[in-house]
């Protein structure tokens, strides 16, 4: 089954058609890459799945459903979860507090039950902290768990970003270049992380990403873009050998 | 100097163990209450004129506001330049409601909970017109948008003169307002926000100011949260009307006018954004400062101004920081 499925998206802007027809299709429990260029339009492809631009043109399917022009946060609830470039996390909050806010629409009290401090406020709120202390053990951060944010060092803060995207309890989940601004050893460490948590919380990730080694050590599939078009698409070694991504990304 | 940072160094290491003890919820209560047996004693003895009470009073509805603005600019992140609108708000219509039901509710207490639900229900309404448009702007733009809604309001009292007998101002509203009246309404208000901070709408409103791109990837619905906080600090600034209105028993269109929001605006940021506590002794310290340089007059804003600069320099996270 898929859990995500693009058909013909296109988005213009102006005159520029920024995304032009890209089909996607990725099923679940996949690691799918998606590499092109720079500016090819990947993270805008991205920007449309999250929901922040609204196609032209196409539509999106999450897990059957169509999810085009719903807001961010619907999608969000709807099991898709995403990361970004430059990590955006809530750096003066503690990094324990920064995982329950994504817990949020997991918590069902209500204004009532935060001013009276019903047993339904602390039994969710008590949840809340367990979850997201164990969800910070897997990424080996739960001795950061009351630190600020921003005192985290970059790899850190890069892994709670995911952490973060994961506490939405997502089926699948998009990362806008995870190693960025990484050194090799940190890469690779990213590249462990990345498929355990595919592998213990059984979902889909789609990544963007420039780092070749990353992208054709982990990524089962790739499709590659350029000037807001599919050019290619297959298993690492496919990619590596097609003469339209060697053009794409050399010149003739 | 030096002797100047050892005074500042021995004050910090109180604060903190102050704040160390203060986390039990049971010496918190035993603090409350003290301050108020304590506060009642020097009043009811008469050591207190009845111009300090009123003064005690001024501070406390002071606190009410600065604690309310803290929703909307200190943990949701909003330049907001129009609090004093929604008390000015909050302040009319309580003492409306009060001069329609003063002969028959003759027990204070009922008739200033009665109007004052009244005015929080009035200026939530006025709030949520407000910031359905005005939330979708950034920064600045709010800030004049905001602004500019004090200026109305204003203006709507001076002319309504059928309603609110215009600039001549509203007199003869029931003075209701003792002093146990106004402590435990301004504790109850307190604590309502301090615990609405501490569940997963507080949460969710704090991650806005942290980040809306990411708040709102992480599926929080920024525009209810952001038209929640926005609501809720004017309910509570109405609260803080409705306490003035009935203790000074006069209103007039200039108690609320730009330099009352603004004010309000210094208080939360010389207490620091986010800071309740702050925000509560700021309000004690720029509400009886003035009164002791009376002198002084007009020039208090030159002190307020002062004061922000030197704060900005020294202590930008606040008088008391993040320590609560």
């Amino acid at each position: 089954m898929s859990v995500l499925k693009i058909e013909n998206l296109s988005i213009q802007f102006g005159g520029l058609k920024a995304v032009d027809q890209v089909n996607i299709d990725i099923q679940r429990g996949e690691l799918v890459g998606l590499i092109g260029p720079n500016g090819a339009g990947k993270t805008t492809i991205f920007n449309m799945l999250t929901g922040v631009y609204v196609p032209t043109d196409g539509h999106i399917f999450l897990k059957g459903e169509k999810i085009t022009g719903k807001k961010p946060n619907e999608i969000v609830m709807l099991g898709s979860s995403r990361t970004f470039q430059n990590i955006r996390l809530f750096k003066n909050m503690t990094v324990l507090d920064n995982i329950k806010i994504a817990y949020h629409n997991h918590m069902t009290y209500h204004y009532f039950d935060t001013i009276f401090k019903t047993s339904k406020y602390s039994k969710e709120e008590q949840e809340a902290n367990a979850y997201a202390q164990s969800l910070l053990k897997v990424f080996d951060l739960d001795k950061f768990a009351s630190e600020k944010a921003k005192n985290l060092p970059y790899g850190a803060q890069r892994k709670l970003e995911i952490a973060r995207a994961l506490a939405t309890k997502p089926e699948i989940l998009l990362l806008d270049e995870p190693a960025a601004g990484m050194n090799p050893t940190e890469t690779e460490g990213l590249m462990a992380t990345i498929k355990k948590v595919k592998k213990d919380f059984d979902i889909s990730v789609l990544l963007i990403e420039h780092d070749m080694k990353l992208v054709m050590g982990i990524c089962e599939r790739i499709y590659v873009v350029d000037y807001g078009k599919v050019i290619a698409t297959g298993s690492p070694n496919e990619i590596k050998r097609n003469p339209d991504v060697i053009k794409a990304y050399l010149g003739e | 100097m030096k002797s100047l940072k050892q005074i500042l160094n021995t004050i910090n290491t109180y604060v903190k163990k102050f704040f160390a003890i203060m986390k039990k919820p049971l010496s918190m209560v035993i603090f409350v209450v003290s301050i108020f047996i304590i506060l009642l004693i020097l009043i009811e003895s008469n050591a207190f004129s009845r111009y300090f009470t009123t003064l005690i009073i001024l501070i406390l509805v002071m606190i009410v506001m600065s604690t309310s603005l803290n929703i909307a600019t200190g943990f949701l992140g909003q330049l907001h330049l129009g609090h004093a609108a929604f008390m000015g708000i909050g302040a009319y219509t309580a003492s409306l409601i009060a001069l329609a039901l003063e002969d028959s509710i003759t027990n204070p207490l009922l008739l200033f909970i009665l109007s004052t639900i009244v005015a929080m229900i009035v200026a939530g309404i006025a709030s949520l017109l407000v910031g359905t448009p005005a939330l979708r702007l950034r920064g600045d733009y709010l800030g004049i948008m905001t602004l500019g809604f004090g200026e109305i309001v204003k203006t709507m009292i001076t002319n309504l003169k059928d309603i609110t007998n215009g600039a001549q101002g509203l007199y003869g509203i029931p003075r209701i307002m003792d002093f146990p009246i106004a402590y435990w309404t301004t504790v109850l208000v307190v604590l309502v926000i301090y615990l609405f901070m501490n569940s997963r709408h507080g949460r969710a409103i704090i991650s806005i100011k942290e980040d809306e791109i990411a708040s709102e990837s992480v599926g929080i619905n920024i525009t209810k949260y952001k038209l929640l906080g926005f609501v809720l600090a004017s309910m509570f600034a109405a609260v803080g009307g409705a306490m003035f209105a009935f203790r000074i028993g006069f209103l007039a269109p200039v108690n609320f006018n730009f330099l009352k929001s603004v004010e309000i605006f210094v208080i939360v940021i010389l207490g620091g954004m986010g800071s309740l506590s702050g925000s509560i002794v700021a309000s004690i310290v720029l509400v009886s400062l003035p009164e002791i340089l009376r002198s002084l007059e007009d020039y208090r804003f030159l002190l307020y101004s002062t004061l922000l600069i030197v704060m900005m320099l020294f202590r930008p996270q606040g008088l008391l920081g993040h320590k609560e």
